[in-house]
């Protein structure tokens, strides 16, 4: 297993390089240096500031040189600091926003996990059943809807027209009053819209994958063999079928990484959510190079590191993963 | 299924004909190209006609979808969207296609240290959440429909450029190819005359859910706002001005959201049905 996980770990080298010469290849296409960008953002921007971004990526240095410093810098975590006219390290603005986006994502996964399961699962064991048909035309409008749409639809609907939910922020004005469980049930309330936006394009594709590969494992000499000696259809089912059918599930998981960090920044921008979405949408849209930088590098990372948990935990799964 | 589109076409069809979901999906997406293309015609307004004594009117006979905040017709604004949204879709996938099977091709037909860079390059950018990589693109540029056909394409070609490396795995070890090779082919009358077209069908399955998901993410962009720029309507930007008016005016968020929805089911419907079609054991 430690082999196994040092590989994986060795394996993730090249692809943490070629992050980061994307993300530093892409600032570097845009017109006009970094300084000029700083100067032209914040006419007032001081000479200390200035000075500090010329040290900070070595711009009188030529270009692979100029990675290689930001490489070294970025291997401790330094990514310089924002344009923006606070001037804070990137560092701390991006990681004092993921716990939001981090919890926002792992409540939709679990959400998305509690309805997929069940749905996936009885529509392979009755399959072309009703039930089937209705979680079918389910998953189709699941992948054809656009969720800044369905955002939009219940905002109109819960928001507006009912005036149940908040449809903005994570908290209300009045949220420093409240008592401990009110405040728990106001982060609740605001919450409630985004974490079922989200989990809602990801449950279609989900459920439709646990049906799938139920059925691939259902149709396996083993389960036949379960049959033939007279097992119960609900322990062939739990027992026997839905372990390895969850399998390539784990895999699916660490895969939608991305598609989740990418997403908050639809969710995060329509529903005010102050996360890292947000952030990266304020930094595209003032053109923040550092900041824009550390995000696609973090964003990256987390991806990387998604992956690498859904392969560590497959393997501890399955045994004949670690032995290949 | 070497070559299902020549010698098998006529199972194709017959199996094509006989799956309802995806007849239907076939006949939404032809039914858009013909509203597309007759937009101008059928249009009952100008799209970009500012009216400003029907500002924000509820649908009625007069304007069946209602108007926008500026007065503008939104069923006329909805139907040019839809031009805007397949162009954008085909565009976009066609880029797409291009890399990939550039890269893919030469990826499994060279193989070695050639494969090892192109497939470590395609991990990695699927690494990189691509919305962040295409809002970034964006903003460093100004945003127009060429730019964003040109980002969404460069960054959804992974795909394609895996199945083609798969295709070409399997099929540069058949006879075929040697034989082409010991009649004197060279490497590129091999790959783009004999190997390729053995590997399209199933990058056609990937192109039509392609040009599905090109429209979900242009809707999302022009959403936002750094997709289409208005004046020209695209049905992501009249969503925007719904959310703005998210409480007096329903129909701005209701119509142009059916639109995306019923378009990218028609392509989702069709590109499924191509799959199943082509091979059905993976019904």
């Amino acid at each position: 297993m430690i082999k196994y996980l040092l590989k994986r770990i060795m394996a993730m080298i090249p692809m943490l390089i070629g992050i980061t010469m994307i993300s530093f290849a892409i600032i570097h296409i845009a017109p006009g240096s970094p300084a000029d960008l700083l100067i032209q953002m914040n006419p007032k921007a001081s000479p200390d500031a200035k000075a500090r971004l010329r040290a900070y990526y070595g711009l009188d240095k030529p270009l692979p040189v100029q990675y290689y410093y930001w490489l070294k810098r970025i291997a401790v975590l330094d990514f310089g600091f924002s344009f923006s006219p606070d001037g804070r390290k990137v560092a701390d603005k991006i990681f004092e926003r993921m716990p939001v986006t981090v919890t926002l994502n792992v409540l939709s996964l679990l959400l998305i996990m509690a309805v997929a399961l069940p749905l996936g699962i009885l529509s392979s064991m009755y399959q072309h059943s009703f039930l089937d048909k209705c979680a079918t035309v389910f998953v189709f409008l699941g992948f054809a809807w656009p969720s800044f749409w369905l955002a939009l639809l219940l905002m109109m609907l819960f928001g507006v027209k009912l005036g149940w939910l908040p449809i903005s922020g994570l908290t209300s004005l009045n949220h420093d009053t409240l008592s401990v469980l009110g405040m728990a049930a106001d982060y609740g309330r605001h919450l409630l819209l985004p974490v079922l936006v989200s989990a809602f394009g990801g449950l279609a594709g989900m459920s439709r994958y646990v049906r799938s590969s139920m059925l691939e494992v259902i149709r396996q000499d083993y389960i036949t063999t379960a049959r033939a000696k007279g097992l119960e259809e609900r322990s062939i089912i739990y027992r026997h079928a839905l372990r390895n059918a969850l399998l390539p599930i784990i895999t699916l998981l660490g895969l939608s990484v991305p598609g989740l960090i990418g997403g908050s920044v639809i969710f995060e921008t329509i529903f005010s959510i102050p996360g890292m979405g947000q952030l990266f949408w304020a930094s595209a849209m003032s053109r923040d190079y550092p900041l824009i930088m550390g995000m696609l590098v973090i964003g990256s990372g987390l991806t990387l590191m998604g992956n690498l948990i859904a392969d560590l935990s497959y393997a501890l799964a399955d045994p004949r993963i670690r032995v290949k | 299924m070497s070559n299902p589109l020549h010698a098998q076409q006529s199972d194709f069809w017959y199996r094509f004909a006989q799956d309802k979901l995806a007849v239907s999906g076939g006949l939404i997406v032809i039914s858009l190209f013909m509203l597309s293309f007759l937009a101008p015609y059928i249009s009952p307004c100008d799209p970009t006609a500012i009216d400003a004594r029907h500002v924000l009117t509820a649908p009625s006979t007069e304007h069946l979808f209602g108007t926008d905040d500026l007065g503008r017709d939104v069923l006329s604004r909805v139907l040019m969207g839809a031009g805007i949204s397949l162009k954008v879709g085909f565009f976009a996938v066609g880029i797409s296609v291009l890399i990939g099977v550039l890269l893919g091709s030469i990826a499994g037909y060279y193989g070695k240290i050639i494969d090892m860079v192109i497939m470590r390059f395609v991990d990695t950018m699927l690494c990189i959440p691509s919305f962040f990589l295409i809002i970034t693109l964006i903003a460093l540029f100004e945003p127009s429909i060429w730019i964003i056909m040109i980002v969404i394409g460069a960054t959804s070609w992974m795909g394609v450029a895996r199945l083609i490396r798969a295709e070409f795995l399997s099929l540069k070890q058949r006879e075929f190819v040697l034989a082409a090779r010991a009649a004197g082919a060279g490497d590129l009358r091999i790959i783009f005359m004999h190997i390729l077209p053995n590997a399209l069908a199933p990058v056609l399955v990937y192109a039509t859910l392609g040009i599905a998901s090109a429209i979900l993410i242009e809707s999302a962009l022009s959403f936002l706002g750094i997709g289409v720029q208005p004046p020209t309507p695209s049905w992501g930007n009249i969503l925007t001005a719904g959310k703005d008016n998210i409480e007096i005016a329903w129909w701005l968020s209701l119509f142009p959201g059916l639109a995306i929805l019923v378009t990218v089911l028609g392509y989702n419907l069709l590109g499924e049905g191509i799959r199943d079609s082509l091979d059905p054991r993976l019904r």
